[in-house]
């Protein structure tokens, strides 16, 4: 009899693994067919020399790590630097805003009104295409532009100011973008992480006489630090995928003298030039730095429950 | 301000709650100012975009104009009649790509997430592992393997690799396997089980209707994205008639741009911006709460 159970237990189950599979079968499938061979066939192409000149394909000849030596002793340090550059001048003003929007809207004493019209506006401009919002930028920044006057007629800038053709401007208008983009997606990344923290550490922080500032510097920011991580590193990524924003603000040139060409629109000219083989190992690079990033991030996943359970919640409080 | 209360104190002390009430107004007011100068700025270049958009390229020319004009139909129409932008057709290649993704990402992800979530199997662990992982990996960086690979299986210039490859969505997946594990039982599953139920038969009529918040934000995230994707498709479509709204604004950057029809031109973005900016402010609330939601759990 309990044999015979079992069996039915056992056909039982296996009949459900049987589901299981099918059900996640198609999610890997088209990882496997659209991005897990493209990914291995990027690192292949990376070691040939492969490309086309007029109208002959050359290659693809296995030339090893050639591809990647002329990478590093020509151009590449210098468009990682831009992305970073780029990427800095964004990220450092978004976090700070960020936080101290996040701090404003969930401190109870200072009790904002109208959180959510503030919340939406700000989040707005994630969700704009950014080659069109890049587009915008052009046509009101290039010289004799509506934005670009008004700032004149200001006295902000000076006419002969030409944003596009300099360095400074046309790396800051990409910055700014790229922090108007995303500042309100940060703002409410910590605003939930901050509510996510035990309400009654900052009534007893309140009643052992804590200022506003105290109890952010002691309470909240420990304790955001895990989505701190996670907002840094996502946006490190990010800032490594730059690409929309300067690709049609300087029309794929990176103007002025390439200081602006980021990382993934120095692969896109080789991709337009039919370059494979360099194109391959600039992805590569990107792949490899990408992957240690997303490491980071799995990790701070896995240990993620620091702010979710209350047990951590307490210990966090005995750290601080 | 220190003066002013402490003739109120004297004459009647006020209580440290009506002190505390004051040093904050004043807080709340540079903290509203803040915050206007963003929402200034979130809004000021769309502001520009619509005001410029009914103008006439001789207006613009002028400087800007801070009220609307009157040439909205005017730049709309002539854009369509444009023989070199082929706006028309762009927009429905658009909202064919964004429409078909969002539904094939969020119908896949959530069976993904469902499989991992309701069965016991061998790979389990592995698998979601391997979605935790590759969640975060940009699709850019595999972009030479995956034109060269449609090139060999003759999908350049084709809509299809375009949204076929948002079945595997890992960001969806996992913020399903999320609201699974928060909102479903398995005693339901159960249930069905003994009524009879298949197992598909389940997903599709039990599932899915408990997912629906979580399938209703997702599809508007995956909607939006593909709508504006920009790197991707326009390595794969030459062809006119297979063009994207992004491609066709690229291909507005990269023409004479001073000969152009300034009205036609803030009329593109409009187009490209303003559907997408329309949603979200009806949809705004699940929006904004589905972000907070992402990042908390994921």
């Amino acid at each position: 009899m309990k044999t015979q159970n079992q069996t039915v237990r056992n056909t039982k189950r296996i009949r459900y693994t049987k589901w299981g599979y099918l059900f996640i079968a198609p999610f890997f499938l088209v990882f496997l067919i659209f991005q897990f061979i493209p990914l291995c066939s990027t690192i292949y192409y990376s070691f040939f020399k492969y490309f086309r000149s007029g109208l002959k394909i050359v290659g693809p000849i296995f030339i090893g790590f050639e591809n990647y030596i002329s990478l590093f002793s020509t151009d590449l340090p210098k468009y990682f630097g831009n992305t970073v550059i780029i990427w800095l001048i964004g990220f450092v003003p978004q976090i700070v805003i960020s936080l101290l929007l996040a701090a404003w809207f969930t401190n109870t004493r200072l009790n904002l009104r109208c959180q959510g019209f503030f919340k939406t506006i700000i989040y707005m401009p994630n969700l704009i295409m950014a080659a069109a919002f890049s587009m915008l930028f052009y046509t009101l920044f290039t010289d004799n532009g509506p934005a670009k006057n008004i700032l004149v007629s200001m006295g902000i800038v000076s006419s002969q100011f030409n944003f596009l053709a300099s360095v400074s401007g046309t790396r800051g208008l990409i910055a700014f973008m790229n922090f108007l983009m995303w500042f309100g997606n940060t703002t409410i990344l910590l605003m939930a992480a901050i509510m996510g923290i035990d309400p009654s550490l900052y009534e007893a922080a309140e009643i052992d006489g804590a200022s506003s500032n105290q109890s952010f510097w002691m309470i909240t920011m420990p304790l955001i630090r895990p989505i701190m991580a996670y907002v840094l590193i996502t946006s490190m990524i990010g800032g490594l995928q730059m690409f929309d924003v300067p690709q049609i603000l300087t029309n794929g040139v990176g103007n002025p003298d390439r200081t602006t060409m980021t990382m993934i629109m120095f692969v896109n000219n080789h991709m337009y030039s039919k370059n494979y083989g360099m194109a391959g190992a600039i992805s590569n690079v990107l792949f490899i730095l990408c992957a240690i990033l997303s490491l980071i991030v799995y990790n701070s996943f896995t240990k993620k429950s620091s702010f979710d359970s209350p047990a951590q919640k307490r210990r966090g409080k005995v750290n601080g | 301000m220190v003066n002013d209360t402490s003739k109120i104190s004297s004459a009647q002390p006020i209580s440290k709650k009506e002190y505390n009430k004051r040093k904050f107004s004043l807080a709340r007011l540079g903290c509203y100012i803040v915050l206007a100068i963003l929402c200034f700025l979130c809004l000021f270049f769309f502001y520009m975009l619509l005001i410029n958009s009914t103008h006439n390229n001789f207006q613009i020319q002028q400087g800007f104009l801070p009220l609307p004009g009157a040439s909205f139909m005017t730049n709309f129409n002539n854009l369509l009649l444009n023989a070199n932008i082929p706006v028309l057709s762009g927009i429905c290649n658009s909202l064919i790509v964004s429409a078909c993704s969002a539904v094939l990402a969020i119908y896949f992800s959530a069976m993904c997430a469902y499989g991992i979530f309701a069965y016991d199997f061998k790979f389990k662990k592995v698998a979601f592992t391997l979605i935790l992982l590759i969640m975060t990996m940009p699709t850019q960086i595999s972009a030479v393997g995956f034109v060269t690979e449609m090139q060999k299986i003759g999908l350049m210039n084709s809509l299809i690799p375009l949204f076929l490859p948002s079945i595997a969505a890992p960001v969806v997946v996992f913020f399903m396997k999320q609201y699974l594990d928060s909102n479903m039982q398995m005693e339901i599953v159960e249930a069905a089980r003994i009524d009879g139920s298949g197992e598909f038969h389940t997903f599709n009529s039990i599932v899915i209707p408990i997912l629906k918040p979580a399938l209703a934000v997702q599809a508007i995230f995956t909607f939006v994205t593909a709508w504006n994707n920009y790197f991707v498709p326009a390595l794969l479509i030459n062809s006119a008639k297979k063009k994207t709204l992004p491609i066709l604004i690229a291909q507005l950057r990269s023409a004479d741009f001073l000969r152009f029809d300034m009205g036609q031109v803030y009329m593109l973005i409009t187009i490209a911006i303003v559907p997408v900016i329309i949603i979200y402010l009806i949809l705004s609330k699940y929006i904004v709460r589905g972000v907070a939601l992402g990042g908390v759990k994921g």
